[in-house]
């Protein structure tokens, strides 16, 4: 054997061709052992503060016509969400010869600066969002608005959904046409 | 001269400590995580900056990809009285057999007029096969199931089963199906209801960082 017999200097030593009786050491390298310990350890810790649903609040307002809402045409602004994560915008109301300066378009990495400049810019009294969501638009998208308010913190009663009219369709999907958004 | 002994030592460390820690860590962490149910139905939710934990006991409306509306009632007592409810208003002529299996179902996502063929049938129709409650604006179901829900709530707190009312809708879902929701909802006079969504952190920077105040809406 190639080991060095540390053991004691002097005692007896058995002659050559006498085995010595090995010792088998009981103990047993626990290492692997407490790898895998600590693998399911942090496999359980992520799977499960991982999966912690929240609730978001949604109030939706009473289908009243005789209430109309008049909104300042300074103050409002429309967001639309059409396919493919595309946001669409303009200011104040639609005018027939300026449809094509006043309809934007944009993404929802930007929409939030121009939410927050919108709401910079305005008196907070004369302030409204409105949103409207397309038939091709996703869940997602509806929902991603919402939280942009809420990221924005404008105030309740300053942003609603409304239904899209037909002119905010075409425009839509002229603009989808012309970018190759399927 | 004797010999100078150079005591040598062992690299190697115990580990029983270690793994004693490791395992007592782990069964901790096993036992102490609420077992989830099994998601028959697959539905990533989108994320929103809202921090409030959705309630146990819940009336769930979830909407998956494909479109598909599913009802599930969490509460057994009340879902009882729900079933028991639209079997009279909506005349379904279900028999107590029937009844009892629906009740037992976790959920519920077929057409009004299929339920009793379904219920009657030997075999369960796993979740994922159902064709979801309709929801179009010309036959939406979800209205009277709603009306039976509002009825099972009826005489207690409106803000109670507000809380209750859960939307769980995937992030490909079109928006149209949503809107169908939200009418059936209305139609039953409920305007306040809530979403579920995966929270995510409120980004640096913004409006509502600034006010450094959680969203608790």
């Amino acid at each position: 054997m190639a080991e060095m017999d540390t053991s004691s200097g002097g005692g007896h030593k058995k002659g050559p061709g006498v085995k010595k009786g090995k010792k088998l050491s009981t103990r047993v390298d626990l290492t692997p052992m407490v790898d895998l310990g600590f693998l399911l350890i942090t496999f359980f810790v992520f799977t499960t503060t991982m999966s912690q649903a929240t609730a978001m609040n949604m109030n939706e307002p009473k289908d009243d016509s005789t209430q109309q809402l008049k909104v300042k045409n300074s103050g409002a602004m429309t967001i639309l969400l059409g396919k493919g994560n595309q946001v669409y915008y303009y200011y104040g109301q639609l005018e027939a010869d300026k449809v094509s300066q006043q309809f934007k378009s944009t993404t929802f990495k930007e929409i939030r600066k121009l939410i927050l400049d919108k709401k910079n810019a305005t008196p907070i009294d004369d302030l409204m969002y409105i949103i409207k969501s397309d038939k091709n638009s996703t869940f997602k998208n509806a929902i991603d608005i919402l939280d942009e308010m809420t990221i924005s913190a404008v105030p309740p009663g300053h942003y609603a959904e409304v239904d899209m009219v037909p002119l905010e369709q075409m425009l839509i999907k002229q603009t989808e046409e012309a970018n190759g958004i399927k | 001269m004797p010999k100078v002994k150079i005591p040598r030592k062992s690299t190697i460390v115990d580990m029983t400590a270690m793994c004693d820690v490791a395992f007592l860590l782990l069964t901790f962490f096993i036992l102490a995580t609420k077992q989830k149910p099994p998601e028959v139905l697959s539905v990533a939710p989108p994320t929103s900056v809202s921090s409030k934990a959705a309630p146990d006991k819940s009336i769930l409306i979830t909407l998956t990809k494909e479109g598909k509306v599913f009802l599930m009632l969490g509460d057994d007592t009340k879902k009882n009285a729900i079933i028991d409810d639209i079997n009279k208003t909506r005349n379904l002529q279900l028999s107590v057999d029937e009844l009892n299996k629906l009740k037992k179902t976790e959920f519920i996502g077929l057409p009004l007029n299929k339920l009793k063929s379904a219920m009657a049938a030997r075999e369960v129709i796993p979740a994922s096969q159902m064709e979801g409650i309709p929801t179009d604006s010309t036959n939406n179901e979800l209205i009277y199931w709603m009306r039976s829900v509002t009825n099972a709530y009826a005489g207690g707190n409106q803000k109670d089963l507000e809380k209750m009312l859960l939307v769980k809708g995937d992030n490909e879902a079109l928006y149209p199906i949503f809107k169908n929701i939200k009418n059936a909802f209305k139609a039953n006079e409920i305007f306040k209801f809530r979403i579920v969504t995966d929270s995510e952190p409120v980004p640096s920077g913004s409006e509502l960082y600034k006010t450094g105040k959680t969203v608790e809406k």
